[in-house]
């Protein structure tokens, strides 16, 4: 555990220019994302992002409940960002509580930047999104594998949705915040686009930043963002090999 | 209670709203607004302070035809545990049945939520309250600032009329001291940010949308900045999605915009 101060007492940047975890301003953390891990949901993906692990299960288009939520021209989406107790250093009461209920909002609304939700009047696509571990960048991970697991729910959509946050320590721009830098840093900024058309479907922003400062770490996000979905594609392209050769093997019996 | 809506009525809503649609973002790309305003004009806004003198600190905001009541209280607490040399800032918002068919009673939805937490990361974030000076006894005692946002009227963009009404009233908050037997005084103030909303209709960023904006937008983005201009805090909104070019654009009258209200509207 670290010990608490203030910004100024603990440096988040070495005199090489390396954060305490050893990476550039401009690393991203390990990332691995697994698709289609659970049985009974309709889609299904895993992302390990650094310290991060996240689950999500996508459920439908299904009949909207209750009824009053149907909306007659489109789906809804319905995201539900969950932390469990045991995520974080002190355990977390379960339950949905003032944050979770915000990410929930804004993830949703940046799956149906991309969802064709026009095609499923009436019905509702449930995204579960389970945080089993967190390390700071939980929102932006879970929203990354939510889109890896609506493909994997064969809903149509127009792009993935990827995402990355970046942030300022000490003074300097840097991708990808871990906890330590989170808590002590001066900034942060979840960030999610749609990779096609560049479009920015998610953004939130805390700290301070100068407009030329906010202009470097929208670019570091960007081009992040493109990495990561090479990964979800990669990630996709497994899954879909696995069942080709699933298949194989059936037939040559 | 929710009114209840037929298919054949709620399609007809659809069609009704799919014209105001269409109708909106064809003077947009014309280059006008419904109400006359420039894509970068706020509606005329009326800050009337010490609205409630039994509150520590109050303002209500009239914002075009929205008015919310921003009240403050300020009361002793314990610290949270891992800041006990730390007052506390708490934000709670109320969307009033009164202020809208829309709003119904019933504990916070998911909207009052983010209105909450959007102003609430816009005060905080600046650093604006000196929270540091309001430790009373280390790791025991420190004053809790409750800043709770009333929606009386709801004419569009609740976002930066609770802002500059929690901004407006904390501006004259005094803390209550002589309840411990010490001297009231003024909350200590570092800085004043001030929230910019945007919705986008069509391909344009319109700055303090009105309800029938709001309604047919596409997108919103909030962005706060502080005196020196630099931002302090920013929200994407609703379904749809933004250019980095709408953002910077944003960003630009977002700081000038705020610098405008600083001035003009609370004097500072």
């Amino acid at each position: 555990m670290i010990e608490l101060g203030t910004q100024s007492d603990i440096k988040l940047i070495n005199e090489d220019g390396l954060r305490i975890d050893g990476r550039k301003f401009n690393e991203l953390r390990p990332i691995r994302i697994e698709v289609g891990v659970l049985n009974r949901a309709d889609g299904s993906a895993y992302i390990e992002w650094g310290g991060n692990k996240v689950l999500v299960a996508v459920y439908g288009p299904r009949e909207a409940f209750p009824k009053h939520t149907q909306n007659p021209s489109r789906a809804i989406i319905n995201a539900r960002y969950n932390m469990a107790a045991f995520s974080v250093d002190e355990r977390k009461r379960p339950g949905p509580d003032r944050r979770a209920v915000e990410i929930s909002k804004v993830i949703g609304e940046a799956l149906e930047c991309a969802v064709f939700t026009e095609q499923f009047p009436r019905t509702s696509i449930d995204v579960y999104i389970e945080v089993l571990q967190a390390d700071a960048g939980t929102r932006i991970a879970g929203l990354t594998a939510a889109s890896v697991a609506l493909v994997d729910a064969g809903i149509p959509m127009k792009d993935l949705v990827v995402g990355c946050a970046s942030g300022k320590i000490d003074g300097k721009v840097v991708l990808d915040l871990n906890k330590e830098e989170d808590n002590f840093g001066q900034a942060d900024l979840p960030m999610a686009i749609i990779p096609r058309t560049q479009e920015i479907v998610l953004l939130q922003m805390d700290g301070n930043m100068t407009r030329d400062e906010l202009e470097e770490a929208v670019e570091l996000s960007k081009k992040a963002a493109m990495y990561i979905s090479d990964l979800q594609k990669e990630a996709l392209l497994a899954k879909y090999k696995a069942s080709e050769s699933e298949k194989e093997g059936e037939r040559s019996e | 209670m929710k009114r209840k809506v037929s298919a054949v009525s709620k399609s007809a809503d659809e069609i009704v709203y799919g014209l105001k649609r269409e109708y909106l973002e064809k003077i947009c790309a014309e280059g006008s607004r419904i109400d006359g305003r420039k894509f970068d004009e706020i509606r005329t806004a009326v800050v009337n302070t010490n609205f409630v003198p039994r509150a520590e600190g109050s303002a209500e905001v009239r914002l075009g035809d929205t008015r919310v009541l921003v009240g403050i209280k300020i009361e002793q607490g314990e610290p949270f545990p891992d800041t006990p040399n730390s007052g506390i800032l708490t934000t709670n918002a109320e969307l009033l049945p009164m202020a809208s068919p829309t709003f119904e009673s019933g504990p916070p939805g998911e909207d009052a939520i983010e209105l909450a937490r959007v102003v609430d990361r816009g005060i905080r974030e600046s650093k604006m309250i000196d929270l540091d000076k309001l430790v009373i006894k280390e790791g025991e005692k420190v004053w809790v600032v409750f800043i709770d946002m009333h929606i009386l009227d709801y004419d569009g963009n609740l976002i930066d009329a609770c802002s500059l009404g929690a901004v407006a009233a904390l501006l004259e908050a005094k803390v209550p001291a002589s309840k411990i037997g010490a001297e009231d005084f003024q909350l200590p103030i570092n800085h004043i940010p001030i929230n910019v909303t945007f919705a986008k209709i069509g391909n344009t960023l319109l700055a303090d949308p009105n309800l029938e904006e709001e309604e047919v937008a596409s997108a919103r983005l909030s962005v706060a900045t502080n005196e020196n201009g630099d931002v302090v805090a920013m929200q994407k909104g609703l379904g749809g999605s933004i250019t980095k070019e709408e953002l910077f654009s944003a960003v630009d009258t977002s700081i000038k915009v705020g610098k405008d209200i600083r001035k003009r509207v609370l004097g500072k």
